[in-house]
């Protein structure tokens, strides 16, 4: 140990980082501590897995559904799309698309997109949704239907299990989870509204900007992990027994009630431990945003490593943070899994 | 009712009655159809257009010997064939002998990939002498699987070929020094090379690993199961990246001072360290498939554990997930591109440094789509050959 002039004091923690960082959520700057600049680095790497899980479940479920749709077309891309990105590494999957990014035109000549959206080599430009004054009220209306909503479908549930009559129920939870937001709105006079991005000079002001880093990483990572979550999409579905599918059409249930009520529910149990282990992945594969410079957790740590030469002390603090990651995202998934599963009466 | 009333019926086999029935079938299927393709036929067009036209390829073909045995001395380059032939005769003879679709599926793509590099190369210009040792080696696949046909030979010897083939490449491709067979530094591994040795490496020493560890985790023996337990989801709950670069900079400290170990060890080291910890999971999958009553059956019958182990346990459980290993082994494959960012010149590394030569400058998509290219060709196969196996097998039938 001393011959490598390596020494294992959580020290350095308190010392000044004196690097950038080039996006962070919190505020941060060079005079700040290598602490700080490790907390910035995991705040990315949890925006992006998250926002990452989010994209790539939706994308994954249309993937999924696709394989098994009747439509030869739509079957034959979704195979294609999942074999493609299930054999090719993910490594070179980020810095292809990257490269596009950088490729793409500089922000004047940018590609406008549905909704005032900008593509550019600066990266990707979103109106941002701002808060008004207002915001706050109109958020309390919302969760305040929603409330109403669910406590009006249990007790319909109850009512209908007790044998009793429960559509009028339904019907007013139904209104308030509808009509409360959209009288609230017009009240309140647009309490969220759009901010669009405008092209001053050679960059864009305003609006949401996401990094070409950013949008690289987080493209590559739902397009990768939504072919896998497609294919375990299409074997939850087609693990559900074709019997099934045949009673509930003969009970007079309509196609759609039989794929929300007896499909769904029975594909999820099988669904959702696979599906666990693919947003481990996914955090997990965000750490390969260092080749594209995106400062995520291990790219920063890599800094710091070098900086401090603690290298050993800065690897078992990330690899603790990734490991507490896991456990946690497998601990809400767990309790997900326990809440789907079969519940012996 | 009579049959002047009913309309012409349907056509229900050729091509209109296939489309409207797969593409057609109703109004909104129509309209999806359409819109997709549209949109393929544009993405298809668009890259074409692109791949014939605009792409300057040339950073390919000029440093294909780059990208196939990266800084190798061209001297040395031989022994790299040979051991690519002692691969083909052993995996032709083995697609005749083994038998079995996935064996086969693999030998033939051995084959037909060398054909295809050695065309490569031939194209590239970068050696007549490649592209006639990988069309030899080619043949030789054929000519081995033709004649291993004809003279059956016991599985027995092909099994202990297949284990002398390792120490003969090892020595073939590192060297022992001397004239004959120089010294050749693993820093000058590169290219298709280190990623086939880093790949093969880490399946061949993580495998028996893995086994322990998935032994090890149903042990009686509380504080080996807490180990490999411990061990397993550690492993399984970080990065390979953090432990390639844990490998990189904590094995020199476990070491004597005088002994230097280079990067490729230590990448190999990492990512043996990652895969033993899910290749226990997949065989752990295997242990508990297999029924209480032939455990039973064993110690009925007086074996002691090893014996058990040895020659009732392991050889169901192994082969129940030989596909789950499959799988595993193309997921290890695609991850030995991670060794760049610790600075090795495996395929995605040499093509990062081709891309630093300035007549190259921003010719990133040719690059990274041929490297995607060359490993969708070998993981594609290998998926297939593991679906063909899964079959063969029944698994999950039996």
């Amino acid at each position: 140990m001393t011959r490598s002039q390596l020494s294992f004091g959580l020290d350095f923690l308190d010392s000044v980082a004196g690097f950038e960082i080039a996006e962070s959520p919190i505020a941060y700057r060079a005079t700040d501590t290598y602490g700080r600049a490790l907390l910035v680095g995991l705040l990315n790497t949890l925006m992006v897995s998250f926002v990452g899980i989010v994209l790539a479940t939706l994308l994954g479920i249309v993937v999924g559904v696709a394989r098994l749709s009747g439509n030869w077309l739509v079957n034959r891309v979704s195979a294609g799309y999942v074999e493609v990105m299930r054999n090719t590494p993910l490594l070179v999957q980020l810095v292809l698309i990257y490269a596009v990014l950088l490729q793409l035109p500089r922000a004047i000549d940018s590609i406008v997109l549905p909704g005032t959206i900008y593509l550019n080599q600066r990266g990707l430009f979103l109106p941002e949704p701002v808060l008004e004054s207002a915001a706050g009220s109109w958020l309390a209306l919302v969760a305040l239907g929603v409330a109403i909503a669910i406590g009006a479908r249990r007790t319909a549930t109850r009512r209908t299990a007790a044998g009793r009559p429960a559509r009028g129920i339904s019907f007013v939870g139904l209104t308030a989870l509808v009509a409360l937001p959209v009288v609230g709105w017009a009240v309140l006079g647009t309490p969220i509204s759009l901010e669009p991005p405008v092209l001053v000079g050679f960059n864009f002001v305003g609006g949401l900007a996401l990094s070409p880093e950013f949008t690289a990483l987080l493209v590559g990572l739902v397009i990768y992990t939504a072919a896998f979550i497609g294919e375990v999409v299409r074997g939850g579905i087609q693990a559900v027994r074709r019997g099934q599918v045949e009673a509930a059409l003969a009970l007079g249930l309509t196609p759609g009630q039989t794929l929300r009520l007896v499909v769904f529910p029975q594909a999820l149990r099988i669904i959702v431990p696979p599906l666990t282990s693919q947003y481990l992945n996914l955090a997990k594969n965000s750490s390969l945003a260092v080749v594209i410079g995106y400062p995520e957790l291990f790219n920063i740590s890599r800094t710091a490593a070098s900086q401090t030469g603690q290298p050993v002390a800065v690897i078992v603090i990330v690899m603790g943070a990734y490991l507490t990651i896991s456990l946690g995202t497998s601990l809400l998934m767990n309790i997900y899994n326990r809440h789907v599963q079969v519940r012996e009466v | 009712m009579t049959s002047d009333h009913l309309a012409p019926p349907v056509p229900v086999v050729g091509p209109v009655a296939w489309m409207r029935r797969n593409l057609f079938s109703t109004w909104y299927d129509t309209v999806v159809t359409a819109v997709l393709g549209g949109v393929l036929g544009l993405s298809v067009v668009r890259v074409l257009d692109w791949s014939l036209t605009e792409a300057r390829w040339g950073v390919v073909t000029s440093n294909f010997r780059l990208f196939l045995i990266g800084t190798y001395p061209i001297d040395d380059a031989w022994r790299i064939w040979l051991s690519l032939t002692v691969l083909s005769v052993l995996a032709g003879s083995s697609a005749a002998i083994y038998g079995g679709g996935a064996v086969r599926t693999l030998s033939t793509w051995l084959g037909a990939g060398q054909a295809i590099l050695a065309g490569l190369a031939f194209v590239s210009g970068s050696g007549l002498v490649a592209s006639g040792a990988l069309l030899l080696n080619a043949a030789a696949v054929w000519l081995a699987f033709a004649v291993a046909l004809r003279w059956r030979g016991p599985r027995r010897w092909l099994s202990m070929a297949w284990l002398a083939s390792i120490p003969v490449a090892v020595i073939l491709l590192h060297g022992v020094g001397g004239p004959v067979l120089p010294v050749v530094g693993t820093n000058l591994w590169g290219g298709l090379l280190l990623t086939f040795v880093l790949a093969l490496v880490g399946v061949l020493l993580s495998f028996p690993f893995g086994v322990l560890l998935a032994l090890g985790r149903r042990s009686d023996l509380p504080v080996v199961r807490a180990m490999s337990t411990i061990y397993i989801e550690l492993i399984r709950g970080v990065p390979l990246v953090t432990i390639l670069f844990m490998a990189s900079i904590m094995l020199p400290l476990f070491l004597p001072g005088n002994v230097r170990i280079d990067q490729v060890i230590r990448a190999m080291a990492g990512i043996t360290l990652f895969s033993a910890a899910y290749v226990a999971e997949n065989v752990r999958g295997g242990l508990q498939a297999i029924p209480t009553g032939q455990i039973e059956a064993a110690n009925a019958l007086g074996l002691n554990a090893l014996q058990r182990n040895l020659y009732i346990v392991l050889p169901q459980a192994l082969r129940a997930v030989i596909p789950a290993n499959v799988g595993l082994f193309i997921s290890l494959l695609k991850d030995t591109t991670l060794v760049t960012i610790v600075g090795l010149l495996e395929l995605l590394g040499i093509g990062r440094a081709v891309l630093a030569q300035s007549q190259w400058f921003g010719a990133h998509m040719e690059v990274y789509v041929f490297i995607a290219a060359v490993f969708f060709l070998m993981c594609y196969t290998m998926s297939q050959a593991s679906y063909r196996l899964e079959t063969a097998m029944g698994v999950g039938k039996r």
